[in-house]
């Protein structure tokens, strides 16, 4: 006898909010025109708002056959998806024009890729997860490609959609493995059945082929191949936003999956999560050392990001889980921020991404050289910006374990970043100091959108580094959750 | 009948042999069909593991796993045949513009 | 271990299987080598054709197809795909009662924003 599931849709208002939107804006660019199309802007915001605003103050509950959870981690999760996805509405529109490439679309991928971040974070299931991680990645692969006439954009896209599918794949396959050796995909049921018997192979097969899936979105070493090429490859506001949403989703569902779904296995996966972190910090800070593209250096500071987010989830503390969902919140801003200051430039017909081309910076635009200069300070982690205050967190909280791994891990945190702050200053270097480009190659291009972007994101990154508090009070409460366990 | 274990050994086999075709296949087209190889091939374990449990979620996930299979299809060929319009190639050796 | 069936020796289990592909290998192994060795063969112009006794080939076999082809294939993966959950639903119709079929109109209607979206789109013209 089959029973119908107990639904409980109030419990999933915020993504049918912004869903909703998606479809409302994806049936009115039908009719209307094109010089209007900043109404599908502002619905989108609207939608974001009104969904981060329901987001924040819904109350928890299990629904649809336990598949679906809304409890602290979904509340900072969303808030966070969606934080970033406003601001991926924000930058867009202006560059869209600029390029030709304006079509409402865009707004309903950016919606729809922020809807399943918000999923993931909601997920009690690993079929859930499967079906949110591809409702996040599918149109971001559409994204990378949106530049339709640029092969390189068409090119980013591809590389990105067969990578991605190839790790969906895996993660898929995971699915299975565990669905075998315990017959349930609830986390829960999960939890509850791999305590009873000793793992076997196929179980941890199947936790290594999930790392593997979720490894790949989150860009961490050795599933990082794709990230540079695609980043270099894909528009700029489509970059901003998807380096910042698919680690939210990414490392969101690493939370459920590891500390607190399988909390109770820590000693078999700790080690191999520490190892790929610290992998991914040395290779991403190394790497980023050489580049000379700015997207580039940012693809490979995004990968060392990822590392150092993935200490927080290999160290598995209460505190640990906090630091990682503020991680989380500061790097929506200073990443996003730090691309958005390159979607002002031009550079005779293209984009300016060369590090050449911020030279002078600060000389013709104050204000956007000091916004560009705050969050590549961020991005190293030096106080008294936020990305200090998300760093001092993932390694406090290792250091705080007292085990030889958390304090290995936080001292090569700390080594790489010293590391990486030659990297990021040498790019604020050459906006102060260096000769401006006097041909009149680069160009400025200012829009109201794209200014509220980088004063809210440069705001974000000063205020969570000079009143932390105010974040992490905020993500304090996924701590809680994991130390109920 | 067969045992489920030999469902789960062809399921294998057809899943290592997906992988197989990515990493060594150049056509962007074969790839993607190796890709889709590693979706049915799970298809197939979920099948067996269901049957293994007695229980009905995993062909339920197969639904929901063909469906993610055909929105991939569609986005998939959909950048395929872009490529090909403007380059006449779909061979992802002869795509190498992002190299750093 | 994954190869494990419930209450089954593994090797046991396997020995159907083994047998199985020994002898279709065997026998795919055999067929053509027995052919080639008995058969003969004397091939003339008129059995070579690919369709023997049949109208003459126009153009070459490997005719390229329009893109347009992909876009309406493409349309028809979708759209076909979705009615995987309308199966299941038909058949529970009735225990699930008013709010079944809400849910059903609910996913039948962002289906049919989908094809408003297609065809406002001009993907569903051939020209």
């Amino acid at each position: 006898m089959i029973t119908p599931p107990v639904v409980d849709l109030t419990l999933i208002l915020p993504e049918m909010i912004v869903l909703g939107v998606a479809l409302l804006v994806l049936m009115a660019d039908l009719w209307l025109a094109p010089e209007r199309r900043g109404y599908l802007v502002a619905a989108s915001l609207a939608g974001v708002l009104a969904a981060a605003w329901v987001a924040a103050g819904a109350a928890d509950g299990v629904s649809f056959a336990g598949m679906y959870v809304r409890d602290a981690l979904t509340r900072v999760g969303q808030v966070v998806a969606l934080a970033a996805t406003g601001l991926g509405v924000l930058v867009a529109p202006e560059y869209l024009r600029r390029y030709n490439l304006d079509r409402g679309e865009y707004y309903v991928l950016v919606l729809t890729a922020g809807a399943g971040a918000m999923l993931m974070a909601a997920s009690r299931d690993l079929l859930m997860l499967f079906l949110a991680l591809e409702t996040l990645s599918i149109p971001l692969y559409v994204l990378a490609a949106w530049a339709r006439g640029n092969a390189r954009s068409q090119e980013a896209g591809m590389k990105y959609f067969l990578l991605g599918a190839f790790a969906s794949a895996f993660f898929l396959y995971g699915i299975a493995l565990l669905y075998g050796e315990t017959g349930t995909t609830r986390l829960p049921d999960l939890t509850s059945a791999l305590a009873q018997q000793p793992a076997g192979i196929s179980a941890a097969a199947g936790v290594g082929l999930l790392t593997i899936g979720l490894g790949f979105k989150a860009a961490l070493v050795p599933f990082h191949a794709w990230a540079p090429d695609v980043y270099e490859g894909a528009p700029l506001p489509a970059v901003a936003f998807m380096s910042v949403i698919a680690k939210i989703g990414a490392f969101v569902a690493l939370l459920r999956v590891f500390p607190l779904a399988l909390g109770a296995l820590a000693d078999q996966w700790t080690l191999v999560l520490g190892v790929l972190a610290a992998l991914t910090m040395i290779v991403g800070n190394l790497a980023a050392l050489a580049q000379s593209s700015y997207k580039r250096m940012l693809a490979y500071s995004s990968i060392a990001h990822a590392g150092y987010l993935l200490v927080g989830v290999a160290t598995a503390t209460p505190p640990a889980a906090s630091a990682v969902m503020t991680y989380l919140a500061i790097y929506a801003a200073m990443g996003t921020g730090a691309f958005a200051v390159a979607v002002a430039l031009e550079r005779s017909g293209g984009e300016a991404d060369r590090i050449e081309d911020y030279a002078g910076l600060a000389g013709r635009a104050p204000l956007l050289a000091a916004a560009g200069a705050l969050f590549l300070i961020s991005l190293a982690g030096l106080p008294p910006t936020g990305g200090f205050v998300a760093k001092l967190g993932i390694f406090a909280a290792a250091v705080e374990t007292g085990s030889v791994g958390g304090l290995a891990l936080a001292l090569i945190g700390v080594l790489t970043s010293v590391i990486s702050v030659y990297y990021y200053m040498r790019v604020a270097y050459v906006m102060y100091a260096g000769e401006p480009d006097q041909s009149g190659g680069v160009r400025l291009h200012a829009s109201p959108l794209l200014n509220l972007a980088l004063l809210i994101t440069a705001a974000a990154v000063v205020y969570a580094g000079v009143l932390p508090g105010a974040v992490t009070s905020f993500t304090q409460q996924v701590g809680a959750l994991l130390s109920r366990l | 009948m067969l045992p489920v274990a030999a469902y789960l050994a062809l399921s294998a086999v057809l899943f290592t042999m997906g992988v197989v075709g990515v990493l060594v296949r150049r056509n962007a087209l074969i790839v993607f069909i190796s890709i889709e190889l590693m979706l049915n091939s799970v298809n197939l374990a979920f099948i067996a593991f269901a049957r293994q449990h007695l229980g009905i979620d995993g062909q339920v996930i197969v639904f929901f796993v063909l469906v993610v299979a055909a929105v991939e299809v569609v986005v998939g060929l959909a950048l395929i045949v872009e490529i090909f319009r403007s380059r006449s190639t779909v061979d992802i050796d002869d795509v190498d513009l992002l190299r750093g | 271990m994954w190869f494990r069936t419930p209450g089954g020796d593994l090797l046991l289990d396997y020995i159907p299987v083994l047998v199985h592909f020994v002898i279709v290998v065997g026998l795919t192994a055999a067929l053509p080598a027995l052919h080639a060795l008995v058969g003969g063969s004397r091939p003339t112009p008129p059995k070579m054709e690919p369709y023997e006794s049949g109208v003459w080939t126009i153009g070459s076999t490997r005719e390229r197809v329009p893109i347009r082809y992909y876009l309406i294939a493409m349309l028809f993966i979708l759209f076909d795909i979705e009615t995987v959950f309308l199966f299941p639903w038909a058949v529970v119709y009735r225990r699930l009662g008013a709010f079944g079929l809400i849910e059903m109109l609910v996913f039948v209607g962002v289906l049919g924003a989908g094809l408003i979206y297609a065809w406002k789109r001009g993907a569903l013209e051939w020209e």
